[in-house]
């Protein structure tokens, strides 16, 4: 079923989008991610120009967000305080991406600055999350315990001026820490098309120390309003969303995203976390190969 | 260049009924099948069907036979162009050009090859055949590297069904009538088209006739374009709540059950 696409100008096949986004849903519903690094890949592969694929991925990535920050919240998961300084931070960011978004079309280099940020990005984390699932499925073999981790900011964040308490976090460091998290991710929301759970959640277990309780439901909080933000952004100044296109990838994956949130009850998380770890590490791996080897495309039109 | 160019052609065409009446030469009477293509959801290209009759005077066919050149061209719009180089292993647009005139689209058709219709330098003058396209390059690139980049756009191009060249394919019926197919890809840029037919004889180019075939979105897709573009605050405020509207409705229905 043929479905023009009235910004991204050409028409595309609205089953292979609507599965495309229910299989990416599917992986965000059974990981709790938000998907948007494997949606703009994938909509670049079937042939989306780079930044509409990148916009329309980032309103993807809202809906996909919503109905999980919505619970946390409910459920007392979202540290308000920590979440308004990393939306503001977010804010920032993606003005600053749009900036930067301009910049490197002019020179003609956004889509290999959006490749080897992709491949650096998902190739760190993805290595990273691919060792600690290996020593947490080393120990679920072993019947050994999962060692308790010491939770304790990194010394780069308590150098920081200004303090101040984030009780639901339990901390009580500078609030410049995750404004500066915040506008980093928010600049990697406008570039990628993604929500920055990826690096977000890392990033706050590992930098700030945060109790892992309030880590998800405040992540999900802050890349709903990112998202938006970038949606918003996008749509001011590249005016590269399609709505249709955005329509389609939302029917699926928000269907999808219920049933992958179901079968991931019945999988051990740490046979999740190994899954996560692999694809993210295919999809940078499929990236890399993108810059070394000679593109089908030698000239482009823009 | 193309500044003489546009001269000669403006001035070819100035003395072409002139020359017409003079020798008695035969005369055009073109159609397009549609003077307006709408782009509407399920668009997946249209083609275009370039007919019309030609008069002979004294309604006698000569023995030898005029030949016909359709060409149906997009709008042109300035572009930049660039070209992959690998650097330092990896691949990255390393150089680039402006091209003021380039069309977005690009198709012609002709009853014979069309090097054996016409000279080259008469090819150039009426821009007949990509290689004779004037895309009026800023600056002033050097001629190898201005070849290059245009043989580069017109293989692009070319794949992406966006420039066609198509010999052989207008049929002439009984020397009087002739029709020309020309496709139209769903990618094709929207704007106002010309459909322009030549009559061509003995490496002469007898009479041109041209349509206006206005390309455009229609419907919601026109509406949605045009949202993006002049209400760009509402149109992403609209994206915005749809996808909060699905997200969350989602999750309403399968807590339900």
């Amino acid at each position: 079923m043929d479905l023009y696409l009235p910004v991204a100008n050409l028409s595309v096949n609205a089953l292979v989008i609507i599965l495309l986004g229910g299989g990416v849903g599917f992986l965000s519903g059974m990981f709790g991610v938000g998907g948007g690094f494997l949606t703009t890949p994938l909509l670049i592969f079937y042939g989306i120009p780079p930044t509409v694929a990148a916009a329309s991925a980032a309103t993807q990535v809202t809906g996909a967000s919503v109905s999980g920050a919505l619970a946390h919240l409910e459920r007392g998961g979202v540290d308000l305080r920590m979440g308004a300084v990393l939306v503001a931070g977010g804010l920032i960011g993606s003005l600053v991406g749009a900036g930067l978004f301009e910049l490197l079309t002019a020179w003609g280099q956004i889509d290999t600055v959006i490749n080897i940020l992709y491949v650096v990005l998902l190739g760190s984390v993805g290595g990273i999350m691919a060792r600690e699932a290996l020593g947490a499925l080393r120990n679920m073999r072993a019947g050994l315990p999962a060692p308790a981790r010491k939770r304790r900011h990194h010394p780069m964040v308590a150098n920081l001026p200004l303090r101040w308490r984030f009780y639901r976090s339990g901390l009580y460091i500078s609030p410049l820490a995750p404004l500066i998290l915040g506008i980093i991710v928010g600049i990697l929301t406008m570039l990628l098309g993604v929500g920055g759970g990826f690096i977000m959640v890392p990033a706050m277990i590992f930098l700030l120390g945060m109790g892992t309780q309030v880590v998800v439901g405040t992540s999900l909080f802050q890349i709903l309003f990112v998202t938006i933000a970038a949606t918003m952004v996008h749509a001011l100044t590249t005016g590269a969303v399609d709505i249709v296109l955005a329509g389609l990838l939302l029917l699926g994956s928000v269907t999808g995203a219920q049933i992958g949130a179901r079968f991931a009850q019945r999988v051990k998380p740490e046979y999740l976390r190994m899954a996560l770890a692999v694809i993210v590490l295919l999809v940078a791996a499929r990236m890399a190969v993108d810059l070394f080897i000679r593109p089908d495309e030698i000239y482009t039109v823009q | 260049m193309t500044a003489v160019r546009a001269l000669i052609l403006a001035l070819a065409l100035l003395l072409l009924p002139r020359a017409a009446a003079q020798a008695a030469d035969p005369r055009l009477v073109p159609d397009v099948s549609s003077r307006a293509i709408d782009i509407q959801y399920s668009f997946t290209g249209e083609e275009l069907l370039l007919f019309g009759a030609i008069l002979y005077p004294g309604q006698r066919l000569p023995d030898d036979r005029a030949d016909i050149v359709v060409v149906l061209k997009g709008p042109v719009r300035p572009i930049v162009l660039r070209e992959k180089q690998r650097v330092a292993g990896i691949w990255v647009n390393a150089s680039s050009i402006r091209l003021r005139t380039s069309p977005g689209f690009y198709a012609i058709g002709s009853s014979r090859p069309i090097d054996k219709l016409v000279d080259e330098r008469t090819a150039a003058i009426f821009e007949l055949g990509l290689a004779n396209l004037s895309m009026s390059p800023t600056g002033f690139p050097e001629a190898k590297t201005l070849e290059r980049f245009e043989a580069g756009l017109i293989d692009l191009y070319r794949r992406a069904g966006l420039f066609v060249e198509n010999p052989a394919s207008v049929e002439i019926t009984e020397g009087v009538l002739y029709r020309a197919r020309i496709p139209v890809p769903a990618r094709v840029p929207v704007g106002t088209y010309r459909a322009e037919t030549y009559l061509i004889s003995r490496g002469r180019v007898l009479a041109v006739a041209s349509r206006d075939v206005q390309i455009r979105k229609a419907g919601f897709e026109r509406f949605v374009a045009l949202a993006a573009e002049r209400h760009g605050f509402l149109y992403g405020l609209s994206a915005v709540l749809l996808s909060l509207v699905l997200g969350y409705g989602a999750s309403a229905i399968f807590r339900r059950r």
